[in-house]
This record gives structure tokens, sequence and C-alpha cells, in this order.
């Protein structure tokens, strides 16, 4: 006679249980179930799908009526189990259906947990577990309805992202700092973030429910800060806890679920626990992988094969259109750790591996995540994978690859050859300091020899010397750390400034772990200026930590004199300034007066003490601050254009002026040059500059990523546009670009080499919604910068930094 | 040994520095985050670079003319370069801030 196996719950685990028991011995047991809910089994995790209207309640089934009668299941529907008598082994239900078993599984799943603020048993609050959520949700999503959901996990992004697309307005409220702190870290849940409030969903993270309002049904939520939310229903999302009251009753040994051992049997051997309601090894399992290898382990026990359920590393999957998220593992940080991280900005990429002992113990992918199921896979396995460390992170269709060798041009190189040419140092210098000075690091050439430690544009060849001369010995970092304050390199603190909401220097040092007490003259420059790109008008400017030009807005000059140029718009000036800029050179006996490169003229020799005077002058004949000091806007430099040259296609001149009007004050990684030529024989030398434009009949050619300085290099066409509003728009939104993206001190020819063209053009050029958003980011934040520097020291800000602290002009005669 | 009230020590910018001018040269005054004050006179041993124009950091300042990094407390070069800036005594008396007559090019009254 057969066995009769009863099952209680008719969840995915015990449907996913007997299709392996079937396949393995489909003749052993009489099979019966019971399910509370009145369906067929059908694919929960599809759910969200059902809600966002993507897909119905038909199409999520995954065993039909068929599958029961073709297998010979007995399934009482709607049929609650009340009691278990595990002597006479039977089970009872509130309907009186009474069964015998041989095996019973208990498969009764998880209860959403509800927080029992106030106002939480109002119609209208609805937990999000199966289709009668569902069901209700959807009738309260009329468009225009609003909506709250409480808790910013899996579960509950994906009922906000379905409500979305239902037509209601949504917020979610979150109590940690980052949503889905559990399976991602801080930069993938920022992305995350970024991503659902483009579509319109708030996110209210560190918030905590107060009360949900309202008489008769919801009316809106309270938070602890005292923000009310008006809406109409409320999705706690928070938490499920195992359903285990059946059990309990039975005498069967629970602790937060239904404990059980390696075989999924409780302590009474003919009674089984499976999916979200055991607990194996102190863990409870809400996700589906777990629980389907659950569902193996006790098929294998059920037909008396030796089977062992181990305990799962978890991955998880977001499933909300349009959004690729996966992670699994172990991604915290810790000092044993090392990771690797890929990113690729202008395609919200975002890849990190976790690595320790050489081995994967965390993925985390946001945006390309087709190789999570690779990386998984060698994480679950425990793979050694230091001999492919390198093109990892690339994936598998990457993975075995040759890798080039990156030492061969500069081996080739002969001894004599320049490397570094700012402090005149050549191959053999290094190469001998390496070897006699038993150097090792990039610091220490730069300390030892001055190579790369000026302008820093040969760092890379000196690292190829190191690994030539070193071999094996030396270990580059992933990233080149931003100073020796820190391992971070400069895109992993811009990244960590945005993902931990830093918004002051001591803050970030703390977070990031800076290992000097208050960082260096390389890193707080920088800093600062991360800051102030990321948080316009949010965060305080620290004047201690820019460069003396840019604290006293001037240039410091060798001999400890300051030169001052002010801004001549577009490089036009007039007799009025000329005269005052004259009065003021015989005033303050000023030695030298030169024009510049960028069409204006600089006072150089002013001594410290007269710079707020020389500038009040220079204020009232309506001048301000050329910032000739900033890393920032500097000049526009124009010819003359249509309005005077008979070549000039467009009005250069003006367009120049509207640029430098719309542009001055912005802060940037490092100086902004631009120019405007009125025709393509290009007198303003347009296609050096960091941007530039050519006029043409037809309009305007954009250009950028120009250099002629350290490096010579011609610019690259960014687009093509018919009016000077499009010029304007396209120029400063890749100005905002790059004030994002850009690394400290990496001018824009650089920045662009570093990202890529084509992610520029994208962004800017392809993108129209990106590039008006970073449009009006660069907007916003000037309304905080057009500030003239000169006039705010006039009116006696920071006057400390002018004034001697006490002067002794004479010698006194002893008494 | 005379010393002179310069100032107060609230004067001197946290991570800053101020300057005391004499017919000798200008002495730096500077001041660390956790509020040391320290005095140099105002020249870099590379170039002379004016040190009170630096940046500030630990008990270093930066030099703006070259980078060269100077240790507060004794004027040294730190790093492979080598050199010394040239240290002025200081002392603290009740938030003000004391330098020696002598150097100040005075004597004390």
């Amino acid at each position: 006679m057969k066995k009769k196996l009863v099952i209680v719950g008719n969840g995915m685990a015990p449907g996913r249980m007997l299709e392996h028991l079937f396949e393995l011995a489909p003749d052993l047991y009489d099979v019966t179930i019971f399910n509370a809910e009145p369906r067929v089994n059908y694919n929960r995790l599809m759910l969200s799908p059902v809600l966002s209207g993507e897909k119905t309640y038909e199409d999520i089934i995954t065993h039909g009526d068929d599958w029961y009668l073709a297998n010979g299941v007995t399934l009482h529907k709607g049929s609650k189990v009340e009691a278990i008598d595990r002597v006479a082994r039977t089970v009872a239900a509130a309907d009186g259906t009474v069964a015998h078993y041989d095996k019973l599984v208990i498969a009764t799943g998880s209860v959403p947990f509800v927080i029992p603020v106030l106002g939480h048993q109002l119609p209208g609050v609805v937990t999000y577990r199966d289709l009668d959520d569902v069901e209700k949700m959807l009738a309260a999503a009329t468009p225009d309805a609003k909506a709250v959901v409480i808790g910013g996990g899996l579960l509950g992004l994906e009922a906000a992202a379905g409500l979305k697309m239902r037509g209601m307005d949504v917020t979610v409220v979150h109590l940690m700092s980052t949503l889905m702190e559990r399976q991602l870290d801080p930069p993938a849940a920022h992305l995350l973030e970024q991503e659902f409030e483009k579509r319109g969903i708030k996110i209210r993270t560190k918030s905590n429910t107060h009360s949900i309002l309202g008489e008769s049904k919801v009316m809106g939520l309270k938070l602890e800060d005292g923000t009310e939310l008006p809406c109409s229903i409320v999705v706690m999302a928070v938490g499920i806890r195992p359903s285990t009251a059946l059990a309990k009753a039975s005498d069967i040994t629970v602790n937060r679920g239904i404990m059980v051992d390696d075989q999924m049997r409780t302590n009474d051997p003919d009674i089984f626990a499976l999916g979200e309601c055991a607990e194996h090894r102190g863990v409870v399992y809400g996700l589906v992988a777990p629980l389907y290898e659950m569902a193996r382990t006790i098929a294998e026990v059920l037909v008396e094969k030796p089977a062992a359920y181990g305990g799962s590393v978890m991955s998880t999957k977001l499933k909300v259109t349009g959004v690729d998220l996966y992670s699994g593992g172990d991604f915290a940080e810790a000092q044993d750790r090392e990771e690797i991280v890929l990113r690729d900005a202008s395609r919200g990429v975002y890849k990190r591996l976790v690595i320790k002992d050489n081995k994967i113990i965390g993925v985390v992918l946001y945006g390309e995540t087709s190789d999570g199921p690779w990386f998984f896979d060698k994480l679950k396995k425990g793979e050694d994978v230091s001999k492919d460390r390198d093109m990892l992170i690339f994936g598998q269709a990457y993975a075995g690859g040759p890798p080039l060798d990156p030492t061969a041009a500069v081996a080739a190189l002969p001894p004599d050859a320049e490397i570094c040419g700012c402090n005149g140092i050549c191959k053999s210098k290094i190469t001998d300091a390496i070897s006699e000075k038993g150097l090792t690091s990039i610091d220490d050439v730069r300390a030892h020899t001055k190579a790369s430690a000026s302008c820093g544009s040969c760092t890379g060849l000196v690292e190829k010397l190191l690994v030539l001369s070193l071999g094996e010995k030396y270990q580059a970092n992933a990233v080149q750390p931003m100073c020796k304050c820190t391992d971070l390199g400069h895109g992993d603190v811009r990244r960590l400034i945005v993902a931990k909401q830093i918004k002051s220097i001591p803050q970030l040092m703390q977070e990031l772990e800076w290992k000097t007490s208050c960082g260096c003259a390389k890193c707080r420059p920088a800093l600062n200026y991360y800051l102030i790109a990321e948080w316009p008008g949010e965060y305080e400017d620290d004047n201690q930590s820019r460069f003396i030009n840019e604290r006293v807005h001037a240039n410091i000059q060798k001999d400890g004199t300051y030169s001052v140029v002010p801004r001549m718009w577009g490089g036009m000036t007039s007799a009025a300034e000329l005269r005052a800029i004259a009065d003021v050179a015989d005033k303050f006996q000023i030695p030298a007066v030169k024009v510049t490169g960028g069409q204006r003229i600089d006072l150089l020799g002013v001594k410290k003490e007269d710079l707020p005077a020389v500038w009040s002058d220079l204020n009232a004949a309506g001048m301000v601050s050329g910032a000739a000091y900033a890393k920032g806007l500097r000049t526009v430099k124009t010819c003359v254009g249509s309005e005077w040259c008979r070549f000039g296609t467009q009005d250069s001149t003006g367009l120049g002026i509207k640029l430098e009007k719309f542009m001055w004050g912005s802060w940037t990684p490092a100086k902004v040059k631009l120019a405007v030529s009125g025709c393509p024989r290009n007198c303003a030398e347009a296609t050096c500059k960091d941007i530039g434009v050519i006029c043409v009949d037809s309009g305007y050619d954009i250009h950028f990523a120009g250099a002629a300085g350290l490096d010579i290099k011609g610019t690259e066409l960014l687009c093509h546009v018919d009016t000077e509003d499009a010029a304007i728009e396209v120029i400063a939104a890749l100005t905002q670009l790059y004030r994002e993206q850009g690394h400290y001190l990496e001018r824009i020819y650089k920045w662009a080499k570093r990202v890529g063209l084509e992610s520029i053009k994208t962004n800017i050029v392809e993108n129209v919604e990106k590039r008006r958003n970073y449009f009006a980011r660069f907007t916003h934040a000037q309304t905080f910068l057009q500030v003239d520097p000169w006039a705010e020291r006039v009116s006696g800000k920071h006057a400390h930094e002018f004034l001697p602290m006490r002067s002794f002009p004479m010698q006194i005669a002893a008494e | 040994m005379n010393w002179i009230d310069i100032g107060a020590v609230d004067d001197v910018p946290v991570r800053g520095s101020r300057v005391v001018t004499t017919t000798a040269g200008d002495i730096a005054i500077f001041k660390t985050a956790d509020s040391r004050v320290f005095a140099l006179w105002d020249k870099c041993p590379h170039k002379g670079g004016p040190l009170s124009q630096g940046i500030v950091h630990d008990d270093s300042v930066t030099c703006p003319l070259h980078n060269w990094v100077i240790g507060l407390e004794a004027g040294e070069v730190r790093g492979p370069d080598q050199g010394c800036a040239r240290k002025v005594e200081t002392r603290l008396e009740a938030g003000r801030i004391l330098l020696p007559s002598h150097i100040l090019g005075r004597k004390a009254a």
C-alpha cells in the first residue's frame, strides 16, 4: 500500500518538493495538500508583475488543477489545518476534513509583520504577501490616489514600483539610511534610490512611522519627525514572521521558526518543516533559492536517499522591470577583505566583488547583472579566483582571456628617454633609483627622484617602470589612492560622499577612515571641492582647505606678492575700465601690468594687505574677480565675430559674454577655459580649449577636451546645435557632468579620456533628459556661487587673511 | 628672556596662520587643528616661499610655492628634501601668544 504524505500549505516550496518527489518515486506516496488559500499553486515571486499589470494571475500559476489530477494529489482548497494529532497521526482542518499521514510536511510559510502603530487596523492598511493583498491594493489603485509603502526592502520596493505603474503617487518610508540594506551596499543602494526617484517614487530613508491617520479608513501616515503624508493606502512591507502556531500547538519545537535538522525533520521524525516557517541552524530563510534547496532535501529524504541541507548563501534579484540588481553573499566591508569594483557611470553600472582569501564571498551588481549567477557559482563553490583576478570583474565573456603586456612599450624606451618633463627625469635615473634605493612604490619614486611629483602626467609611465624593475613584487593598488591619507581613489571618495551623505570634511575623514588627523595639502582641497560640488547651498566652504590663491582670490607670486586679474567679459573692455585699472596701478604702485592669454589684464606685484583696497577700487568701476586663480571658470576668449569681422558667421563675442556671465563663479575639478570663434578660421583658438565653440553659418559646433598646456591636444567635436540657447545648455550640462565626475585637478581632456568620449556624448548629446538634468543642476549650483568674492572681502569677510596679526615696524633701541 | 604679547590664540584661524611683521622679516604664527600654536620665520628653506600662506595639516605646513612640507614644531623639512625653516620660540599665557622680545627687534621696556 502507498504511504500517506500530507502537506500543510501549498506555497512554492511544497510545490517544488512534490516535483522532485514525483521525479524520484512517482508511486511511493499518496499525497494530500491542505491549502488555506482558495487557490492552486502559484508563483508568489511573480506577484509584483501582477501588481504592476505586466502579468495576470493565470500567467503565474505553476500547478493548475490538471497537474494535481494527473499526479493523483488531493488538494483541499480553502481548508485550514487547525490541529495535528501526533499520536493518531492525523491532521484536522477547520472545515472538518481529517487526513491520516505517515509523513507530514508543515509548509505554513510566514505572515507579514504588521507594525502595531496607532491606526494599523484601519481599512486601507494592507500587507504584501498573497494574491488577496494584491487585489486589495489594486482596488485602491485609482490613478492619482496616494500610497505610502512602509519598508524599503525587496518586497516594499516591488510593491512601490507596481503601484506606481498603476498610476499611483507613491512614497516609500524606510527606517534605515539606505534601501535594501541587507542585500545591497550603500553605493548600489544609492543607484537604486536614484532610479526609483527618477520614476517619480519618493523615497524617505531614516524615517520612522509614528502612526497611521484616519477615522474610519486610512487618510495618511505620520512620521516620527511630525511630517504627515496624505494617502489612501498604506502597504506594510517590513518583514515576515514564520507561521508556527500550528506546530507550537502540536508540541513541535519552535524557536523563531520550526526547528529542523539537516534532513529538515522536526523533533518528530515523521514531521518535516519546509520553507519560510522552518528554522535551520538558527536561520529562517525568506528567499526562494534556499527554499528550493530545502524542498529537494525533503524529497530525497522521503524516498530514503541520503540527503542533507547545509544552509544557503543567498542571492537576491529585485523584480522591478528596468531595474537590474543582483546581490549575493557577504559584502560588508572589513579589514581582511578586498574588493574589485567596476563602474560605468554613464550606463549606471556598478559591480562589486568582495574577495577574501582569494575567494569571492560577496557580489553586488547594479545596472548589468547577467554575470550574477556566474559570480555566485564561484562564490558557492569557494573557487580560488587569484588566477583570473585581473579580468574577473569583466565577467564570463572575458574569463581566461590573455592578459595584455602593458610594459612592453616602456621596456623599449632607451635609458636616456625623458619620463618626467616637469623635473627633467630620464628613464635610467628612475630605474637606477628603484634598484639602488630599493624603491617599491610611486610615492618612493616621487620622493627620491621627483619624477611624477609635479603635474603627475607621467605617473602611468613611472608605474610601468616599477613593474618592469620589480616584476611581481610591485603591488600597484587597484585604484590610485588620492594621497597618503587614504587608500581610496578620487572616484571612491566622490561615490562615498554621495552614498554616505557626507557633508563635511571632518565627517568624511571619520567615515572614510582617513589615516591622518586632518588630511594633507593634497586631499583637503580636493575634498572641499567634492563637497561643494555635491551639496550646493548646503556645504559650508572650508577656507582653510583651499590653496592660498583661492583663499585670498588672487595669485601668489614667487616673492609672496599677488597678481590681480579683473573679469573682462568675453575679452571686451572699455575706456572707463582701462582708466580704472590705470588708476589702481598708479595708486598702489603696482609694478607690472600685463595682457594675459585669456584676453584680460593682469596687475602683478600687489602686496597682500593692499588686496582689499585694490578690489574695492576695481569693484567701484564695475569689475569683479576674474577668478584667474580658481579651479573654476576662468576666461571665455572670443573673436569679434559677425559684429565686425567680414568673415564672422555668428555673434561670437555676444555668445562668449553670455557664456561667461552664465558660468562665472562655478567651481570645477580643475580650471576651465572657453573660447568662441566666429568662423572656422578660429581666431579665438577654440580648438585647444577645455570647451570651444566654432560658429558656422548653420549654427554652432561645440568642441571640448582640448589642451594647450602640459599637453597639446586638439578638441573633440561634441555636437552641432542651431541656437545660442542650445549651445549654452550643452556647454553648461557638459561642465556639470565634468563637475560631478572629474577628479580634482583633472582637466577636461583627461577626464574625457578616462570616462570615454562616448559616455559623455551619450549623457549630453543623445539623452536629452539627462542633458536637461545636468543643466538644471548646474543652474541650481550657480544660484549659490555667483557672488563676487572681491566684493565680499571688501566688505570685511576673512579680514584676518589680509592683515598682519601685529606689526613691529621699527627697531626700538634698548634702554 | 623677555616676552611680548602679539595677540590672542583666537585671532589665528584653526588650521591656519597669521603673520607678525618685523624689521627682520615676517614671522608666521600657526595654529593646528588641536589648537597648538607654533611660530616660524615666514620663509621656506627651498625658495623663500611664505609658509604662512600654506595649508596647515596635522603638525606641518605645505609651502604654497612648491609644496615642500615643513614641520611646525622644529621647522624641519619633511620627506626626502633637505633643509630647515627657522623656528621662533612661543609661549602661551591665558589665551595670549607671546614671542621673545629680541626676535621682534626690541627690548622689553
